[in-house]
């Protein structure tokens, strides 16, 4: 892939008093790619997330975003990023579609509300209040909200955390379906199937630090060239699987 | 712009969803107003003491004694009642004296006291009425222009709901102010709402103004609500109707915007929305029972008087009682809005200081 950096990252650190919560990392995403930053709970996976997004200040090093500076451009950035946070909420009270209006009167973009909760399969649900939502629409909400602004790259933290296989599964096709628009994809999971499905690239991130970048599949061929076998012979199917061949892969609503 | 707009139409619609704004800043204060407006006329009264040197029997002082909610001093020594004056527990001192040209044939002396202004005021209309009403009695032919007078000033008799509407507007804007400001603002820094729009390119003090104008239209709806039903139903008193009405929201507004500093304060101090009450309600129970909602300021004990005099709320509900009853235009109520204005400048001082956006 010779395509161009969309995100430059380069010996971030970020420190809250004595604690180094990320402690110089660099990386590049490439423009149109699916990246994942994996890694435990607290390896400081959503602390560069937001610093990325500019919700966060950074102690030190620097961040390029489409080529502008997160201490200069922050507002520029903010246009042309689509966030969804870990843990956010939406104004009490309001409808979906409501609220998608008042994404873009912030965005100051037009857009038709009904074809926005369409793309996240959410018409249904247009009169319905945030708090109403199940655990998959309410991710699905959120990434519609970041997609209201046609954003040249959006941010997904923990996406799926906390959904059922069905839910988990709906939402990564609508991850690589926003990837076929052009967008491009920066997440943070620490689901490794969910990763190897889905991510271009990953970066495994522990303490603060990258321990590697590259493909999924270069990163197990690797792995396996310095004679790493499982202890238990793979089987052919997992308890997964079984799970979705039992229920089925239709949503429930939920 | 846009994005200010996009949050006032959301902030405002959340606003008429939720029940309990509307019930503080609507229900309440017409539950008030329609309780007291129908037990009406029987709750106060106007304490006038008659100067010594004034003729005793004429028809002015013989009419005001027959007015049930005006009682006439008696047996009292000019000292006391002197001292009493002072103290605002006697609302008007009255002296009628035989003009020498009998032409009027009395002269009525009307002194109020600032220490009881609401009652003074209605002295003074009281007596303005009694007089026209023997003006026209002795000059049967009648100038039609005395006879334009009488009714106005038949329109004008002070009624429980003129002194009781103005409070409980005063009141459900303090509580709209506080309440409402300190409760959306935490929550949206609770639920991290505020932090999702900082994602977006909108800035931080949209985000302030936005919640302000959407509390000031709705409280504003409110208030003409309140004041419409008070005036249709239960006979409440707009001295020059529409310009009255139209400075009563001016200055609402007004004081509605110092209001809101409160709410910022107590947003910005408060730790988690169960504390916002507690913190809340000391700044406006005080002013509810001190600053002349229910009843004038001037029935407190002397040494509670200073208090009221100091609390914002007593400001705005005398001039909106001015304002209402008596006539008068923001203009002439410039020193209460001065002393609002002072509280706003303080208010919003420690806002700034203690307001959290995370």
């Amino acid at each position: 892939m010779d395509l161009k950096k969309i995100i430059e990252v380069k010996n971030l650190i970020k420190k809250y008093g004595d604690f180094t919560a990320v402690n110089g990392i660099s990386f590049d995403v490439k423009e149109g790619e699916i990246f994942g930053l994996l890694g435990p709970n607290g390896a400081g996976k959503t602390t560069t997330l937001e610093i990325m997004e500019t919700l966060r200040e950074k102690t030190s090093g620097e961040v390029f975003i489409d080529g502008l500076s997160v201490d200069k451009d922050s507002n520029a950035i903010k246009g042309i990023i689509g966030v969804q946070l870990q843990a956010a909420g939406y104004y009490p009270n309001l409808h979906l579609s409501e609220l998608v209006e008042l994404f873009a009167g912030l965005y100051n973009v037009d857009v038709n509300p009904d074809e926005m909760l369409g793309i996240v399969d959410l018409n249904e649900k247009a009169k319905s209040k945030y708090k109403d939502l199940s655990g998959g629409q309410k991710q699905r909400f959120s990434i519609c909200t970041t997609l209201i602004n046609d954003p040249k790259i959006i941010f997904l933290d923990e996406p799926t955390t906390g959904l059922d296989p069905q839910a988990r599964r709906n939402l990564w096709e609508l991850v690589r379906k926003i990837r076929e628009k052009g967008t491009t994809v920066m997440l943070t999971t620490h689901y490794m199937d969910e990763a190897e499905y889905l991510c271009d690239r990953v970066g495994i991130i522990d303490k603060g630090l990258i321990i590697t970048i590259d493909t999924p599949d270069n990163l197990i061929d690797d792995l396996i060239s310095k004679g790493f076998s499982k202890q238990r012979e793979q089987k052919l199917a997992s308890l997964e699987d079984v799970f979705l061949k039992l229920t089925g892969h239709e949503l429930r609503d939920e | 712009m846009r994005a200010m707009l996009a949050l006032t139409k959301a902030s405002l619609t959340a606003l008429f969803r939720n029940p309990s704004a509307v019930i503080f800043n609507l229900l309440f204060p017409l539950i008030f107003i329609i309780v007291f407006g129908f037990i009406s006329g029987g709750s106060f009264r106007i304490d006038v003491a008659i100067d010594s040197s004034s003729d005793m029997n004429n028809p002015i002082i013989e009419s005001l004694s027959q007015i049930k909610s005006v009682n006439i001093v008696k047996g009292k020594t000019d000292a006391e009642i002197a001292s009493e004056f002072s103290k605002g527990r006697i609302d008007g001192l009255i002296k009628v004296t035989k003009d020498p040209s009998g032409n009027p044939q009395f002269v009525a002396e009307l002194k109020t006291t600032s220490a009881s202004p609401e009652f003074g005021a209605m002295l003074r209309m009281i007596l303005n009425q009694v007089i026209d009403k023997q003006n026209l009695a002795i000059n049967p032919t009648g100038r039609s222009f005395a006879e334009l007078k009488e009714q106005v000033v038949e329109g004008r008799k002070f009624k429980t709901i003129d002194f009781i509407l103005p409070g409980q507007l005063g009141f459900s804007l303090l509580s709209a102010g506080v309440f409402g400001t300190a409760f959306i603002f935490i929550s949206l820094r609770q639920t991290l709402v505020i932090k999702r729009f900082f994602a977006t390119p909108v800035k931080k003090l949209y985000i302030i103004i936005s919640e302000c104008l959407s509390r000031l239209t709705f409280s504003m709806m409110s208030a003409i609500i309140i004041i419409l039903i008070g005036a249709l139903f239960f006979g409440f008193t707009l001295v020059n109707g529409f310009t009255t009405f139209v400075n009563m929201l001016l200055l609402s507004i007004i004081a509605l915007t110092v209001f809101l500093g409160f709410g910022f304060v107590v947003s910005g101090i408060a730790k988690n929305e169960s504390s916002v009450p507690a913190i809340a309600n000391l700044i406006t129970l005080p002013q509810f029972l001190l600053a002349g909602t229910f009843f004038p300021i001037s029935n407190f004990p002397e040494w509670l008087q200073p208090v009221s005099k100091v609390l914002p709320l007593t400001y705005l509900n005398q001039s909106l009682r001015e304002i209402s009853f008596e006539g008068a235009t923001i203009l002439d109520v410039l020193p209460s809005i001065g002393i609002l204005l002072a509280w706003g400048v303080v208010v919003y001082a420690i806002a700034v200081k203690v307001f959290k956006w995370e």
